[in-house]
């Protein structure tokens, strides 16, 4: 049985979450026994033929001078005529920004269920599993496809991208398919980088939050000087973006994005449930806060109890003399 | 022009979230029930347009069991002028049952917005939105962070790694908003009290046969017990150590 992994470009390069998914499906694959091919769509080949490297035999790509965006409608054609063709047993998206919209089009155009924003899949007598989280990451819930193709979606960061280094080339099929890009009704006109350099909350290794004991946006950079010297990207908590100090984009937990970054450093943040909800998968997690019975250290590996307003600038300049040693 | 917002009812974020008896879904005792978060965002974009035109109607649309009717009248207490209940009391059917089910009433309803939250906040499938667009051909945008209308046509912004995709469509269309849309309004004592006259049609759904099978439910294993390193500015050359020879995540 085979598995067709979507392959996201952006800027005409492939994207990091596109091998991890590759990873995943490989190791699925072996239990499988089928092969495991790619699908791209994009305005030019973004060197798919390295993706071999990865995992995959072959990619197949349709172009379209309107895929050098995302563009759904032409996509969603893409995935399903590749689908049509290669008759997988899965079909495997990142649920990145690109992969939450695409997919749930895709399970709608071919009717099949869809598991968003797995965080593991399993072989259970001939049939794929997936674990996802709930509530934000209160609980997990594992479900069963009564349809074929399985559709999943796995969450970025949380499967390891393959090592690589021994795969032969992947065979790059050009995909033919039907598209009218006069009839799409919507169109990307531009795209805003917002944060330039800076990984998203949902793609960094490591994130350094603020909350409400920082007393006021000024005093973000306390946050902002930490995560320049540890090269992360800064959250916040909810009560700091509602209160207007930080955009929602910031926000991490429950209504906002849930995190799993190697390291989580919780600065001046109390720990609400939403907020644990939304970054107790990090691997490492340091808290610190002035109260001792905060309930961001029940999940801290680290904490300490102190004013952040002293021991952040003190960590701040105690990473920078490391940084400096190499 | 009309426009439907597609309304869930969900567990509270408070909630400590406990499995229930069938080892597959929340345990209901307890639980406080309130209107999806991200849907408010997307009730309260329905009716600044509906002021702005000045014209049009609101309304708010659910799928659920007979309770979702409180979180249906909240919604009209916050200014939809009706609501369409589509009745089951099926535990948590999959998205695209949803989906279809929703899809069918909008066919024939033909709203030229039809608003989702981003998610909702029990499942976060974050799939319902897009999959309607999709049985009814429709252009959709997800994770809506900014939205500007002119006439039949829509500037959208939307949320994407590390900045923003403007889309320009022309509608009908779908839109699944986020968080920072706009400011929620809260229902007034007016608002609550109309809200006891405006109607509520209640219709038996249709679900399709189910495409995803819930296997099981789970509680995430407890992190184990961390430590406190030490207290104030003297803690931090542990902490360093700690988290270079110790944890080596830096």
């Amino acid at each position: 049985m085979s598995i067709l992994v979507f392959i996201e470009q952006r800027d005409g390069r492939v994207r990091p979450v596109s091998r991890e998914a590759l990873g995943e499906a490989s190791r699925i694959a072996a239990t499988l026994g089928g092969p495991v091919v790619g699908v791209c769509a994009a305005a030019s080949d973004p060197g798919l033929a390295a993706l071999g490297e990865a995992g995959a035999s072959e990619v197949l790509l349709a172009t379209h001078e309107s895929f050098a965006t995302y563009e759904p409608a032409g996509y969603v054609a893409a995935v399903a005529a590749a689908v049509e063709r290669v008759k997988p047993g899965a079909v495997i998206f990142s649920a990145s920004a690109m992969g939450r919209d695409l997919a749930p089009r895709v399970a709608a155009r071919l009717g099949v269920g869809l598991a968003a924003d797995c965080v593991s899949l399993a072989v259970e007598g001939g049939s794929l599993q997936a674990t996802r989280p709930v509530y934000a990451g209160k609980a997990t819930q594992t479900l069963a496809f009564r349809k074929s193709p399985a559709i999943v979606s796995l969450r970025p960061k949380v499967f390891a991208p393959p090592a690589g280094g021994n795969g032969s080339a992947a065979v790059v099929t050009p995909l033919a398919i039907a598209h009218d890009a006069g009839a799409v009704r919507a169109r990307i006109s531009e795209v805003k980088a917002m944060s330039a350099g800076k990984m998203d909350l949902t793609e960094a290794d490591v994130i350094v939050s603020g909350g409400r004991g920082l007393k006021g946006p000024e005093h973000f950079d306390l946050v902002e000087n930490l995560a320049a010297a540890l090269g992360a990207t800064v959250g916040a908590s909810r009560a700091v973006v509602d209160a207007g100090w930080r955009p929602h984009s910031d926000q991490v937990g429950q209504t906002g994005k849930t995190v799993s970054p190697k390291l989580y450093v919780a600065v001046a943040i109390s720990g609400a449930i939403q907020h644990l909800a939304g970054m107790s998968s990090a691997r490492c997690i340091v808290a610190i806060n002035k109260d001792p019975e905060a309930p961001i250290f029940k999940v801290a590996d680290y904490g300490i109890v102190g004013d952040a307003f002293a021991v952040v600038p003190a960590l701040t300049e105690a990473v920078k003399k490391l940084n400096a040693q190499g | 022009m009309l426009q439907v917002v597609c309304i869930k009812q969900v567990a509270d974020t408070e909630t400590r979230v406990k499995v229930g008896a069938d080892g597959k879904t929340l345990d209901p005792a307890g639980v406080t029930w309130i209107l999806n978060p991200y849907d408010e965002f997307a009730l309260e974009q329905a009716l600044q347009i509906r002021e702005k035109l000045g014209a049009g109607e609101v309304v708010v649309m659910s799928l659920g069991a007979a309770g979702v009717q409180t979180t249906l009248r909240n919604a009209l207490a916050m200014g939809a002028d009706r609501a369409v209940h589509l009745r089951t009391d099926a535990v948590q059917p999959d998205s695209l049952a949803v989906a279809t089910a929703l899809a069918a009433e909008l066919e024939d309803l033909k709203p030229q917005l039809i608003w989702f939250g981003k998610q909702a906040v029990d499942d976060d499938q974050a799939q319902v939105g897009p999959m309607v667009a999709e049985l009814l051909g429709h252009p959709c945008v997800t994770v809506v962070a900014k939205m500007e209308l002119a006439g039949d046509t829509a500037t959208i912004e939307r949320e994407i790694e590390g900045g923003r995709e403007v889309v320009e469509l022309r509608l009908p269309a779908v839109l699944a908003c986020d968080k920072g849309l706009n400011q929620p309004r809260y229902a007034s004592l007016k608002g609550i009290m109309a809200a006891k006259r405006k109607p509520i049609e209640e219709k038996a759904a249709t679900l399709v046969d189910p495409a995803l099978e819930i296997v099981s439910m789970a509680l995430p294993r407890a992190r184990a017990a961390g430590r406190v390193v030490g207290s104030g500015v003297e803690a931090v050359p542990e902490l360093v150590r700690l988290l270079r020879e110790e944890a080596k995540v830096i």
